[in-house]
């Protein structure tokens, strides 16, 4: 034993144990459990019943107090494992309570009723998830509507991104022209132009066009993104120009040089631009609030915090929708992290 | 044999079906080639130039310059009319209103009470969040900069926040300092009573710094991280060898060679934390009363959610945030262009 703690404790160079190791590894557990933890403990509740979730303590997995039809009685009775004046143990089913006596019967024999203090009875209890908060919002709620808006939204949002992007990428990489520098200046003014300082007029101009209350009127005011630009023409810069001469040579247009050579290889970077693009329409909250007001084009975010806004909130479904609407951002987050990890670290962009 | 046999022409059948799903856009781009040869062959390699650039323009026309011009006449105007035509001309009265006030500090002497509170409580959140944020970001960044076992696993751990949206970060949270939340659990353990930490004033306020530190702390932990890695090592083996203690090679070393992009860290927080709005939407709405109500908020409020809307109002206010915003970013190119040309000397 002490061998396997030696090992496991053992430091490069056989040095011993520095604080600046422990404050390490505290600082590291500590911060697992803070990251994840909020997410974990919202997951477990999500599958719990109302009841369970009105619970103080909670319980980390959802349990429910079992329940028993009893011949007799309407309702299906709760189930307790009752301690009996004899020191005997039991399983009953409480009839009803009155002050500290519980009114309760053995389910076997419905006719005859044992008095029990409440002190001396605990509800028998077992795993359950209550899997009806995830399939009931499809029904009862648009949820499927939600869904279906924030998913054309992020889709149709990420294509006309990549396609608009690479073009203006292109035009500001190779070509020389008159104004490049001004248009690559105006680009980057926008940066300092968010949406909260933009969006009292904003509205009016999406409302002239007709597309308040319409997802396209969500979608086109966030496509042309400076930080796409960004990215898509720093690539190209790398791709030699030798290639496009050598492609005009043989007669291709510049369009096909666009689609032909230019896309293909600047595909690593339309994927990064892609990735980006998918977490940010969908995680997009403001300006969807603002656009939409029918209920029936919510996104999934608005929806979501609309309904958590009301005065009486049902968390049971609220959690319930809040894992669904985590589930991409986690698939992303479990396959494409290193993508974006390495995104970051290199362009300082977001 | 027969194993790999099927398996090439399965592959070979995915890929024709890559091929048949392309079909139409090869279809589409070859169909757009036709007008586009002749453009080319009209206007030259300048009118494809514009045509490149022309859609992405297009958008940032209408949706950023356009609106961002505009805002200034907004803010000029009065009523509750939605479009620039059926406003009428206030001059500077909007401007006026939401400076009128006998003492700034305390906003009820204020005509605009609510945007000088908005006001005071942003500036206590950039001030208490940018600090600790820079705080936890760069102990974070220094901690996985050490020889870790499993550090991309690690780096993952303190990222994972980032991607959430801010709807469900502010649900996450709602949810875990509510009444039953697992706040409340944990302290119940140690013999304390619930507390409904929302609808305390100051514990509120609390969250949401707390909170919008949860959510972002992993992104600038990146930038930091990147910034670490560039410091060369030799510096740092020179300082073991001369038996350097930890924290004196974090003042001598780490932190001067860091502050370059420290500071451009500091200038991208800042910018971040005066629009703070999504997840304190959800998770305060701005509450209780007006503790936790901040300018964006108030922006929005104004111009879109109040009964009474004030368009004009709003794109005053919107128009102040900007130029603090400008000035900010400003700061943050010099600083880049200082830094990336202190790196080249080197």
């Amino acid at each position: 034993m002490s061998r396997v703690t030696e090992f496991l404790f053992r430091r490069k160079g056989g040095k011993g144990w520095h604080w600046t190791d422990i404050v390490t590894w505290v600082w590291l557990v500590v911060g697992l459990f803070v990251m994840f933890g909020p997410a974990v403990w919202l997951t477990a509740s999500s599958f719990k019943s109302p009841a369970a979730l009105a619970e103080f303590p909670p319980t980390i997995l959802p349990y429910v107090t079992q329940k028993v039809t009893v011949e007799g009685y309407d309702k299906p009775l709760d189930l307790y494992t009752a301690t009996l004046e004899d020191g005997s143990t039991a399983t009953l089913a409480e009839v009803r309570r009155i002050g500290t006596v519980s009114q309760m019967v053995d389910p076997k024999k419905p006719t005859e009723i044992v008095k029990v203090n409440i002190a001396k009875r605990a509800p028998v209890r077992e795993m359950s998830f209550a899997t009806e908060n995830y399939t009931e919002p499809f029904t009862h709620f648009d949820f499927v509507r939600y869904l279906w808006n924030s998913v054309f939204v992020t889709v149709t949002a990420t294509l006309i991104t990549l396609v608009v992007n690479s073009m203006a990428a292109f035009a500001l990489s190779k070509y020389e022209f008159r104004g490049r520098t001004f248009a690559m200046l105006l680009i980057l003014a926008t940066l300092m132009v968010p949406l909260s300082v933009i969006m009292v007029p904003l509205y009016s101009i999406v409302s002239a066009l007709g597309l308040f209350n319409n997802l396209w009127g969500v979608i086109l005011p966030t496509v042309a993104t400076p930080t796409g630009v960004f990215i898509l023409r720093q690539y190209m810069l790398t791709i030699p120009d030798e290639l496009l001469d050598a492609a005009r040579m043989d007669k291709a247009s510049e369009w096909q040089i666009y689609w032909r050579i230019i896309l293909p290889l600047t595909a690593p970077a339309l994927a990064v631009l892609a990735i980006f693009s998918v977490v940010w329409r969908w995680n997009d909250f403001l300006w969807p609030l603002i656009v939409l007001s029918r209920k029936e084009l919510y996104t999934l975010q608005v929806g979501l915090s609309i309904y958590s806004g009301e005065l009486n909130v049902q968390w049971h479904f609220i959690l319930a929708m809040t894992v669904v609407t985590m589930i991409p951002v986690v698939l992303v987050f479990l396959f494409l992290q290193r993508f974006i990890t390495t995104g970051i670290a290199g362009t300082g962009l977001k | 044999m027969a194993d790999i046999t099927r398996q090439t022409s399965e592959s070979r059948t995915s890929q024709s079906l890559g091929e048949a799903a392309m079909m139409p856009v090869r279809l589409a781009m070859g169909v757009i080639d036709a007008p586009l040869r002749w453009v080319q062959k009209t206007f030259g390699l300048g009118g494809m130039a514009a045509f490149f650039l022309l859609p992405n323009m297009l958008i940032f026309g209408i949706f950023v310059l356009l609106p961002f011009f505009i805002n200034f006449a907004y803010s000029m105007t009065g009523g509750s009319a939605l479009f620039l035509s059926d406003r009428t001309f206030v001059g500077a009265d909007q401007y006026t209103r939401l400076f009128d006030c006998s003492n700034y500090l305390a906003p009820n002497t204020c005509a605009e009470d609510t945007f000088w509170t908005a006001v005071g409580n942003t500036g206590w959140f950039v001030i208490l969040q940018v600090t600790l944020m820079i705080a936890v970001s760069l102990i974070t960044a220094l901690i996985l900069n050490r020889n870790l076992m499993a550090r991309s696993f690690w780096r993952a751990v303190f990222f994972f926040p980032v991607l959430l949206s801010p709807v469900v970060v502010g649900l996450i949270w709602k949810w875990i300092l509510q009444r039953q939340g697992l706040l409340n659990f944990g302290l119940y353990g140690f013999g304390f009573d619930p507390h409904v930490w929302l609808n305390d004033r100051n514990w509120a306020f609390a969250a949401t710094v707390g909170v919008s530190i949860w959510a972002h702390m992993g992104f600038y932990t990146l930038i930091i991280l990147a910034g670490l890695q560039a410091i060369p090592k030799d510096l740092y083996e020179a300082a073991e060898m001369d038996g350097t203690r930890a924290m004196r090679v974090f003042s001598r070393i780490t932190l001067p060679l860091l502050m370059p992009n420290l500071l451009v860290v500091i200038v991208l927080v800042l910018i971040r934390a005066v629009q703070i709005f999504d997840e304190v939407y959800v998770l305060t709405g701005g509450g209780p009363g007006t503790s936790t109500l901040f300018v964006t908020q108030y922006i929005y409020e104004t111009g879109f959610a109040a009964q009474l809307r004030n368009p004009g109002l709003a794109a005053a206010a919107s128009i102040l945030m900007g130029l603090v915003l400008v000035v900010l970013t400003l700061m943050q190119l010099g600083l880049s262009r200082s830094r990336d040309k202190k790196g080249a000397r080197k």
